[in-house]
């Protein structure tokens, strides 16, 4: 492998991973307060279709993003009504979140299939990104593969050096504790979930916007479920999102690669190689660290004000 | 938010019009079920283009009904559904919609059935397809001469005898202008995942691919080859739009033709099982217009696609040799013969792969 | 604004049954209104999506068919969830059955040897397999899990699309008929390798009674068994468990495979009762949509019998809804989803009384 393919294997890596950071960081908050929410696919595809409509309309990739994340949130906050408020079943309506998802983007895209606009530029700056083999992978990404780092550096920082991230937390490892201390455990749930909405109405966006720039039907093709995997694999820790979102993006695009250079093995075993890597990958990190499940522990627990 | 209004005024309007206009006069109902949703802008869209156009020149005289988005393995009760619903002429238009499509016709002799890409038939089940290889033909000599790497990428679905053929028919287009070619072939497991495929392409690209190929379904692989400024060949539909410099031409499938023919015959009452598998010269698979060109190739594809058409050109014309270089037994007299060619799973040489199995 | 809940003392039958209703009605108005603004009947879309499949012969049978893989994944689904435990991969533990079972029936096409010791064996035989290797796919996630502490989450979603691979490979490879022209099928199975049919029409398979079996060993082991017992107090109060002297190791093992097992199961049913061959896909996301039909039914047996059936009249009277209206395929599925989401607020009104008042979330 020559620098300049291995260079351009690692963009692809880095392009094909952001949108499952984006999406999978946002889970990640909503989880660490204790709740699941499995329609992520579902709020990922309507902010897709919502975020090319807006960025076709006003030309704007930053309003399309914006218009995405919007649309996340509006699926989030129905989904918060629903388990916060009415404190249904998380799993269930997550599901039911996801179809009826699927269903509206389908509706909300339908003037917009088979248009195209132009991506959104990449960083240019002058001798930094003509710098050989780092130059383009530092220097020469989109605002969204920034963005995401961004996203789970700030995720980080609140998680474990603020107060309302510590609160976060206490609150999903266990409501009732967490309620008789006064913290707000409904309030925060709910927001952590339009956080969630939001990351992931976004990271569809990026996909529509971005990635492949147009609005077709099912483009998000299964990414909203591996980023809820991606969070388990992470042990809901921030940084790990990006590891498994790396080695996931990386094993995909690596299998591609392996095909293009003819190595002549069946394409559905490669195919299969990045959910395998995923699983070898969690049992080697499992072996070191022989702790309790990391998972927070009101996780899928509805919660109900005792009185 | 105006354009959804205005969508659900025209949807209504369109509703209306059929409502008042179903109470008029007996129709013949004829159903179509797609695989995949009409705004793929692939091939379930082109079928539904279809659709349209035999509704549009039948125009009273039939009512027209799709389901999308039908799963194959579930197919049988939506194939019935529509049996059921009075429909007298029902297309179903994926190969995996084939055993569930004879079993409903079984249940109902007297509703003629379309199944497209499949093998199967019955006295009131009939089949039809295109011949893509054709128009892959032409682009493979496009390609072959468009080529400055000598290297081109191939975005592959799955190792179907179609697509295989596809690839065969390719390369021997290629070959025929510029026996030096190389081809590159990367199985993305997947008919539409855009993602998947715009990540296939560039693999490709980085390989020292110039010119981009897909029988995949989204127009990904294109606007990929777009971004870094070389060439690709649109699918299933015309997607200049997605890539306006870098499309050559597109293969398009045209099922308006057969499906006014067809229609037109049940209402005459001639409708008769059978087989047809048409290509350029049928129109069934169009060439977009030849764009992002010079001139003398243009000419020169045109040119072929009019031998094709007229027959004088096959692209499986014999002799052809196996990867291993060994003649292929030639059961068409001159050319391979269509069934060789509707199962076919062998790389023509040249092709460095080994053909998944 | 601000939601209060609290908890009912007691389950009222009049609530019980009255919520769904009034729940059916919201989503039925709320559809209906959609269904006006394009311009079509909201009388008659009510009509085509929830009376017509229940009138006639074909659709009551139809939606046996469809409920049946749903009913029998979501009971193997509730020994999991009770348990706590997330099995979120019974679609690939449903395509392995489907595969090793009709493995078998692919194998024994056309033998020679069925005219020695006749075909009978065949279709039982496959049903075992089936079972069986939908409960040793399961057995990886669950052994993981028991033995590496690797969240049964991840793992069991991943080796779903590490099945349907498989499958696919096979079904296009070494699988495929050997006749048909490279085309991605295996050959169509045996009579004596296809489940019976139970009525005329040639849909309504022998599966639907297993179905139904399930149904009733899963209420009894619930109710009347030690095993049942340790399930829902593994789930519940799984300190209280341990006191008890329960493995859980054992009882992750145990749930697993049950799930596992009726997953297969389901699969096999369908591919021998329902397709009659394998192919690349087999099924169209029950194993997850099983998911749904599992909570809808609060995990009690009974109630995941009636959640799958309404799960299936939803997906056929959408279809009837396309058919008879034109109505997107989008749209039906959009309703679709708003219909279960007004269930479950339903479902929570028979357990909380719900009280809405003006100020902060809180």
């Amino acid at each position: 492998m020559t620098p300049a393919i291995l260079e351009l294997v690692l963009m692809t890596i880095v392009t094909a991973a952001t949108p499952l950071i984006i999406a999978a960081i946002g889970e990640l908050v909503t989880e660490r307060a204790g709740v699941l929410n499995l329609g992520v696919e579902g709020m990922m595809i309507v902010g897709a279709a919502l975020g090319f409509a807006a960025a076709y309309l006003s030309g704007s990739p930053l309003i399309g993003a914006l218009a995405g994340m919007a649309a996340g949130m509006v699926l989030a906050a129905l989904f918060g009504l629903l388990t916060v408020g009415l404190a249904i079943n998380q799993v269930a309506a997550g599901l039911a979140l996801t179809i009826v998802g699927v269903g509206l983007s389908g509706l909300l895209g339908a003037g917009y299939v088979g248009l195209k606009r132009d991506a959104p530029p990449h960083l240019y700056i002058p001798y930094l990104s003509d710098l050989p083999f780092v130059g383009k992978l530092v220097f020469g990404q989109d605002a969204f593969v920034y963005g995401s780092f961004v996203l789970v550096a700030a995720v980080a920082w609140y998680l474990t050096r603020t107060r309302a991230g510590l609160a976060l937390r206490a609150i999903g490892d266990n409501h009732h504790s967490a309620h008789a201390l006064g913290l707000p455990v409904r309030r925060t749930r709910f927001l952590a979930i339009l956080f969630g909405g939001a990351c992931a109405g976004m990271a569809g966006a990026y996909l529509s916007i971005a990635y492949t720039p147009f609005w077709s039907p099912g483009m998000t093709a299964g990414r909203g479920w591996i980023a809820l995997a991606l969070v388990v694999f992470s042990s809901w820790r921030p940084w790990r999102v990006v590891l498994g979102a790396l080695l996931f993006g990386g094993a995909t695009v690596l299998q591609l690669h392996a095909q293009a250079a003819s190595l002549g093995l069946p394409g559905q075993l490669l195919s299969a190689v990045p959910y395998l890597a995923t699983i070898a990958a969690l049992m080697v990190l499992s072996i070191g660290a022989r702790r309790k499940s990391a998972a927070p522990a009101a996780l899928g627990q509805p919660f109900v004000a005792p009185r | 938010m105006s354009r959804l209004n205005l969508k659900l005024a025209l949807l209504s309007a369109i509703a209306f019009g059929m409502a008042t206009g179903a109470m008029a006069a007996e129709k013949l109902k004829v159903g179509f079920v797609y695989v995949g949703p009409v705004g793929d802008f692939g091939y379930s869209y082109q079928h539904d283009q279809g659709r349209q156009a035999m509704q549009k020149a039948l125009g009273d005289a039939v009512e027209t009904t799709f389901l999308e988005n039908v799963p194959e393995a579930d197919s049988e009760r939506s194939i019935e559904q529509l049996a059921r619903s009075g429909h007298k002429l029902i297309f179903t238009t994926s190969f995996g919609f084939m055993e569930p499509t004879l079993k409903v016709a079984k249940k109902f002799p007297k509703i003629n059935f379309e199944h497209a890409t499949g093998y199967k038939r019955a006295a009131n089940v009939a089949t039809y397809s295109a011949r893509f290889h054709e128009g892959r033909y032409v682009i493979g000599q496009i390609a072959g001469k468009m080529t400055k790497s000598n290297i081109i990428g191939y975005v592959a679905s799955f190792p179907i005898p179609e697509v295989v053929s596809g690839i065969n028919a390719f390369l021997l287009g290629a070959q025929s202008v510029n026996p030096n070619v190389k081809i590159k072939i990367v199985w993305a497991n997947t008919w539409f995942d855009p993602g998947k495929e715009a990540d296939a392409t560039k693999a490709l690209l980085a390989q020292g691919a110039d010119i981009i190929t897909q029988h995949t379904d989204s127009a990904a692989p294109l606007q990929e080859a777009e971004k870094a400024g070389k060439f690709g060949f649109g699918q299933a539909s015309d997607m200049i739009r997605f890539a306006p410099k870098a499309q050559l031409t597109a293969i398009v499938d045209d099922w308006s033709g057969y499906y006014i023919e067809r229609v037109k015959a049940e209402l005459a009452g001639t409708w008769k099982s059978g087989d047809t598998w048409g290509g350029i010269g049928a129109h069934m698979v169009n060439l977009a217009p030849f764009t992002n060109m010079p001139d003398d190739l243009k000419k020169m594809a045109e040119q072929t696609e009019a031998d094709i058409a007229s027959g004088k050109l096959n692209p499986f014309k014999c002799p052809i040799m196996d990867q291993t270089g060994k003649p292929v037994d030639c059961k068409g007299g001159t050319a391979l013969s269509d069934e060789q060619v509707l199962g076919m799973n062998w790389y023509v040489k040249g092709i460095d792969d080994s053909l998944p199995k | 604004m601000r939601i209060d809940l609290e908890a009912r003392p007691s389950r009222s039958l009049a609530l019980d049954i009255g919520a769904p209703i009034v729940a059916l009605i919201a989503a039925i108005l709320l559809g209906g209104l959609v269904v006006w603004l394009m311009g079509k009947s909201p009388t008659r879309a009510f009509s085509v999506y929830f009376i017509e499949p229940l009138l006639e012969g074909w659709s009551l049978q139809e939606l046996a068919v469809k409920a049946c893989p749903l009913v029998l994944i979501a009971i193997g689904l509730s020994f999991c969830f009770r348990a706590n435990l997330w099995n979120i991969g019974a679609e690939g533990q449903f395509v392995i059955g489907g595969l090793v079972g009709g493995w078998l029936a692919i194998a024994t096409h056309d033998g020679a040897y069925q005219s020695v010791i006749g075909g009978w064996w065949i279709l039982p035989a496959m049903l075992v397999l089936g079972t069986l290797a939908g409960a040793l796919y399961a057995m990886i996630p669950a052994l993981l899990r028991v033995w590496l502490g690797v969240s049964e989450i991840l793992t069991s979603l991943m080796l779903v699309y590490v099945a349907e691979l498989i499958l696919d490979y096979l079904s296009r490879g070494p699988l495929r008929d050997p006749k048909g022209f490279n085309f991605p099928q295996s050959v169509t199975f045996d009579d004596v390798a296809h489940l019976p049919y139970l009525a005329e029409g040639d849909r309504l398979h022998a599966g639907v009674i297993l179905a139904v079996l399930a149904v009733l060993i899963a209420a009894f082991i619930f109710s009347r068994t030690l095993f049942g017992f340790e399930v829902r107090l593994v789930g519940d109060a799984p300190r209280a468990a341990r006191f008890a002297g329960f493995s859980d190791r054992w009882l992750t093992i145990a749930v697993f495979a049950i799930s596992g097992g009726l997953a297969g199961l389901a699969g096999i049913c369908e591919v021998a009762g329902q397709i009659g061959q394998l192919q690349p896909t087999i099924s169209p996301g029950y194993g997850f949509t099983a998911i749904i039909v599992a909570f809808l039914g609060r995990l009690s047996p009974f109630g995941i019998l009636i959640a799958g059936l309404v799960l299936a009249l939803t997906y056929i009277g959408g279809e009837s809804a396309q058919v008879a209206l034109k109505l997107p395929n989008d749209m039906t599925r959009a309703f679709q989803g708003l219909l279960l989401m007004c269930v479950l607020i339903a479902d929570a009104a028979t357990r909380y009384r719900i009280r809405f008042r003006l100020g902060a979330l809180a």
